[in-house]
């Protein structure tokens, strides 16, 4: 009796600091900002108005930010999609696509390991001030350079409406796919090695391999790389802000909703419309978690 | 901020709060209503201290650290403040952050005396207005100036200050600087060539073609990043081809103030130069990199302010020369006349009304407005300030003096606009639109439409607070 009092003395006394502090800082703006969402704030007035959901019907005919959740979606299906397939290329690569006889990774893949890491260590800003630099329209821009060189010319990655987005997507899929690679790779590591000799021995090639071991074997890592993945595209917002011409330009031609989110908050300093929009945010993202969630039940494969 | 930790932590949850729900500003996001601070009762007035600054109490600043840097508040203003008021302790505080770090301020009703509210990262003066932030400063243009008691604050600002300064109705914004927009160039390389200044817009067409055709460098450029730098000239011309009703009509949301004939006009005449004339890769190069192509004598011209030469102090070579001329005459029916010049007062200082010691606040404008504290901020930081006179002889650069000439020689015939600052959002869509149009994505005829159909919005949006002028 006095030992299972103290057991729960115990627990409770580790959990009420986390717990105070997720509510704190956590459910309390949550809750907050569907109530500044139906007011009229400007973020320096004491006493803001109650407007009631006149936010949110404005926000139905702001064509900006629908622009912006059609590139958030955009980002929803081809990040994941384009990640995860390199992703699981490099990876297969490094430990089982020796080809040859025995499994192991292709020559020198302890090292690609590492390099691939790399992008995943730098600091988003640091990524996209960087990116700048190699989208840069001139014979300085590291893409440019060898383009110009070669008599095209200079491509404007980053200034064209048209090809600024996929600049955009490229950044985000560069800066990821090393974090996956890891991430696979440790799935793989986790699939018994006499499976792939057991294949290899009976005649498959490295693309049956693929196909017929890893990929079947991998499944679950596969998806809960897609939903990071997808939660990632939603809520991207430092690349954009930082490396994009008019933070979401030209001509809104990159902005997601994070970025509008900002700009209303802290540009036009409505920051009840903005917290509006946030949550709409909040309910593409939860929307999007208990979809994935549910689509991603399937039976696990024991081995 | 070492004075202020709760500052720090404020911005801090802000920045984490950022992530999923941006909206959500953080677990102290919702204001709250605050007892004003009951303010010591002033001292008594008198001719030599007008606003009754208590001799002791303390005087809070923050100066936003930009172009200008802030050295000029702690070696010219502070100092002459002091002189006057030794007993004072000045807290002196510099940020390039403003919003981030004295938003918080405001909503938590203890902002401090005096904010340089300026640069990127400035706090909307709307907002401000319209919730009673900002002291009147009309007390400020009727009390007698520093040097001379006969003469009024009042008289000795050019007149566009207490014009752009003035929310409903009330005088509450300082501009400390006088901004002169025109065409910069290097005076060097124009002798050099035997290029000459352009009066008319065909000859400046031509000088284009001649300096594409020489090789020797690009003709034209303009902050491709950041598309304001080019809507600026466009809208001086289109003032310059109908008359300052064309820009007073767009600042009041005037109906059909964008798709109005002069505009369109300009908008043409510049889609040209876009078309022909810009350096490559201009689109995708901002403010810094065209600024420094042209100390390179990469290219010959582009459209800036006269706060440029302070800003290219460290690349611009010793025998760079910069000088500016003022939009070429469109056609010879131009309603203003050549040397018409877009003007506008900036480095927007406040007295916020909440704070510990506005009458400090305002005394210490005044000190700021004095001739000898204009003086050296106009050598120190190669611009030209709002205190008529302050340049006299002093010993101006030569882009700060062809600045100062245009000025002279523009006499009445100058004007400016205020939407920019008055609807942030038009702004965004212009920036956007403009930069389409020089890069060819939209015709004039759809720029103007463009820009038309974001007003006429703005215009039926009842939460955004509408201004006239």
């Amino acid at each position: 009796m006095f030992n299972t009092y103290r057991r729960g003395l115990f627990i409770t006394a580790f959990l009420a600091a986390p717990v105070t502090l997720y509510l704190v800082y956590v459910i309390s703006p949550y809750i907050q900002a569907f109530y500044i969402a139906m007011t009229d704030w400007r973020g320096v007035s004491a006493t803001p108005n109650f407007v009631g959901l006149d936010n949110f019907v404005r926000l139905f005919a702001d064509g900006v930010f629908w622009k912006a959740v059609t590139h958030n979606a955009a980002l929803l299906v081809l990040l994941p999609l384009i990640t995860i397939v390199i992703a699981l290329f490099f990876a297969f690569l490094l430990n089982v696509g020796s080809g040859g006889r025995g499994v192991g990774g292709v020559p020198g893949s302890k090292f690609y390991r590492v390099v691939f890491f790399f992008p995943q260590v730098l600091a988003v800003t640091v990524v996209a001030v960087l990116f700048q630099q190699v989208f840069r329209p001139d014979d300085s821009g590291m893409l440019n350079a060898p383009l110009m060189a070669l008599g095209l010319g200079p491509v404007s990655f980053l200034s064209d409406p048209g090809i600024a987005f996929w600049s955009v997507l490229g950044v985000m899929v560069w800066q990821a796919v090393g974090f996956y690679v890891v991430l696979f790779s440790a799935g793989l590591a986790s699939i018994p090695r006499d499976m792939f000799e057991a294949a290899s021995i009976d005649g498959a090639g490295r693309v049956s391999l693929f196909f017929r071991i890893t990929l079947p074997l991998l499944w679950d890592t596969v998806q809960v790389a897609w939903v990071y993945l997808g939660i990632l595209a939603l809520d991207v917002f430092a690349i954009v802000w930082v490396m994009t011409d008019q933070q979401g330009g030209p001509d809104y031609s990159t902005t997601v909703m994070a970025t509008e989110i900002y700009r209303n908050a802290f540009e036009y300093f409505r920051f009840g419309y903005a917290s509006a929009l946030g949550v709409v945010m909040f309910f593409f993202t939860i929307g999007f978690a208990i979809l994935s969630l549910r689509l991603s039940r399937r039976e696990r494969i024991e081995y | 901020m070492s004075n202020t930790p709760h500052i720090t932590r404020r911005g801090l949850l802000r920045a984490a709060a950022l992530a999923p729900m941006a909206g959500a500003l953080a677990a102290c996001a919702t204001p709250a209503q605050q007892a004003p601070t009951a303010s010591a009762a002033p001292a008594a007035t008198s001719a030599a201290n007008p606003f009754g600054v208590a001799a002791d109490k303390p005087l809070e600043i923050w100066i936003f650290d930009g172009g200008f840097g802030n050295k000029y508040a702690t070696d010219i203003h502070q100092p002459l403040f002091k002189s006057k008021y030794p007993q004072v302790e000045i807290k002196h505080n510099a940020t390039k952050e403003i919003t981030k770090v004295l938003q918080p301020r405001f909503a938590g009703g203890n902002p401090p005396d005096v904010i340089d509210n300026s640069g990127a990262n400035a706090m909307d003066m709307g907002a401000l207005a319209q919730d009673g932030q900002l002291q009147d400063l009309t007390p400020l243009l009727d009390a007698p100036s520093w040097d001379d008691p006969n003469v009024k604050v009042r008289d000795i600002l050019d007149p566009a200050v207490t014009e752009f300064g003035t929310y409903d109705g009330k005088f509450s914004v300082l501009g400390y600087v006088n901004y002169i927009h025109g065409i910069w160039y290097s005076q060097k390389a124009f002798r050099d060539n035997g290029w000459e200044i352009p009066k008319t817009w065909d000859a400046f067409l031509a000088l284009c073609e001649t300096i594409k055709k020489s090789g020797k460098m690009a003709p034209f450029t303009y902050a491709g990043k950041h598309p304001q730098y080019l809507y600026e000239p466009l809208l001086t011309m289109a003032a310059k081809i109908g008359g300052n009703e064309v820009l007073v009509n767009i600042d009041n949301l005037a109906d059909g103030a964008w798709s109005a004939e002069p505009v369109r006009q300009a908008a043409e005449a510049w889609a040209e130069v876009g078309a022909k004339y810009l350096m490559e890769g201009t689109t995708g190069l901002d403010h810094v990199q065209t600024q420094t192509a042209q100390n390179k004598y990469q290219v010959a011209m582009l459209p800036s302010g006269s706060w440029l030469e302070n800003e290219q102090k460290d690349t611009t070579p010793d025998d760079f020369e910069y000088g500016m001329f003022p939009i070429p005459d469109f056609t010879s029916s131009d309603k203003m006349p050549y040397g018409t010049l877009h003007t506008q007062p900036g480095e927007s200082f406040i007295v916020p009304s909440k704070g510990a010691n506005p009458q400090g606040g305002m005394e210490y404008l005044r000190a700021m407005l004095s001739k000898k504290a204009a003086g050296d901020f106009s050598e120190l930081v190669r611009t030209v300030s709002v205190v008529k006179g302050a340049g006299e002889g002093r010993n101006l650069t030569p882009g700060a003096q062809s600045a100062t000439d245009a000025l002279a020689a523009a006499g009445a015939n100058t004007v400016y606009y205020r939407w920019r600052t008055w609807y942030a959002q038009l702004h965004d869509e212009a920036v956007a639109a403009t930069g389409q149009l020089m890069s060819g994505g939209v015709t004039p005829a759809k720029y103007v439409e463009r820009l038309q159909k974001k007003a006429d919005e703005i215009k039926n949006d009842s939460s955004i607070k509408k201004y006239t002028r």
